[in-house]
């Protein structure tokens, strides 16, 4: 049963990993593209949030079925 | 928590807050256990609300989950019936809040759906507007305490499970995600013509030698979308649902920890108004993409 948990920290943290990588691109390419045409702004930060959503939604789910794994499964 | 039946267990209470209350067909023969003791179910099986998850498992196919369709209904209808008071009241005067605040989303809506859709459709704007206030009020759902809503119908009317979130309940978001998928064909069809079996078919290699590896690549991303359309959305709200859950198994600890795990709730549900509100938004856009896709005729 401990591999319940095992499974569970690699889902969390593999998944946080990957997408702060992302979410982090992202980021830096954002204030990087709005830095230089200012007027896009508004615009580019739309679809920052829209793609930073399909990022997100990944470790989120992640956390989700370790917790349950952590509590249900294994508890 | 929840004070039904004595003891618990904190997986028993997640396991009770993560049941929905099914309404289906028994097997024959299947063994119920209730507090008169064991029934066996009669020849050609029984109609009953299920008591459990294993009720619920041996009904199979055979089942509904009313409390989903309750809720998401409920909130269809409201969204309805408050869209349309709103629209008759419209007027050029000074508008009050409510209408200047319905004008907002819907002119928002208008504006993405005018920006990401490229084809002549009229169904697509309202769908979309549909889409994405569902979605959302369902999301809602999710801010209300976890516990508040199931405590007094079981309180009240005694109804032993109750989930009052519909998006964590994969059958509702792919549901929806397979009506979107059948409009894509439709309207695949519709303007394409036999252009869409070309699209599955001589796309990308352009040679009749690759039409087997082509139509498996084509057609495998073309189920994609309506799965991970329906399964983002239910992901993402079971997720959230969850750690709701877990916060309130902390007030079970005592009273010391009634102050941090309510800062946690509060903090948990601020952030999660920016991930229903998003999710809302995604599953709207991605609708949009996907039959602004089935319109291009290349």
């Amino acid at each position: 049963m401990e591999l319940v948990y095992i499974a569970a920290a690699i889902m969390t943290g593999l998944g946080g990993l990957g997408a702060a990588i992302g979410v982090g691109m992202l980021g830096g390419k954002l204030l990087e593209s709005s830095a230089r045409q200012p007027e896009l702004g508004p615009k580019l930060q739309v679809s920052f949030f829209l793609a930073a959503g399909l990022v997100d939604a990944i470790p989120i789910i992640g956390v989700g079925i370790s917790m349950y794994l952590i509590f249900v499964v294994a508890g | 928590m929840a004070g039904s039946g004595g003891e618990q267990t904190v997986a028993g209470y997640i396991k009770h807050h993560l049941t929905n209350l099914t309404f289906g067909k028994l097997p024959e023969g299947y063994e119920r256990h209730t507090e008169h003791g064991t029934e066996i179910v009669g020849p050609g099986g029984q109609w009953t609300v299920a008591h459990g998850g294993d009720e619920a498992t041996a009904m199979g196919f055979n089942a509904i989950h009313l409390d989903s369709m309750f809720w998401s209904l409920s909130l269809g209808i409201i969204f309805c019936w408050l869209f349309a008071k709103v629209a008759r009241k419209a007027s050029a005067d000074t508008p009050s809040g409510l209408v200047n605040f319905i004008e907002m989303v819907v002119e928002f809506v208008d504006g993405t759906v005018r920006d990401t859709f490229h084809g002549r459709n009229p169904l697509v704007a309202p769908l979309a507007l549909t889409i994405f206030v569902w979605v959302f009020l369902m999301n809602f759902m999710d801010l209300i305490p976890v516990d508040l809503i199931p405590e007094v119908l079981l309180v009240a009317l005694g109804i032993p499970y109750q989930k009052v979130v519909p998006s964590t309940d994969p059958n509702i978001t792919m549901g929806m995600a397979l009506g979107v998928f059948f409009l894509m064909i439709y309207y695949s069809i519709k303007v394409k013509g036999f252009g869409f079996v070309r699209e599955l078919t001589l796309v990308p290699f352009n040679h009749p030698a690759f039409i087997p590896l082509n139509f498996t690549i084509e057609f495998v991303g073309f189920l994609a979308k309506p799965f991970s359309l329906g399964l983002r959305l239910f992901g993402n709200m079971y997720a959230g649902e969850m750690v709701f859950i877990l916060i309130a198994v902390i007030f079970s600890a005592g009273i010391v920890w009634m102050v941090p795990a309510g800062l946690l709730q509060i903090g948990w549900a601020i952030f999660h108004i920016l991930v229903i509100t998003l999710q809302a938004f995604i599953f709207m856009v991605l609708t949009i993409v996907y039959l602004s896709m089935a319109h291009e005729d290349h």
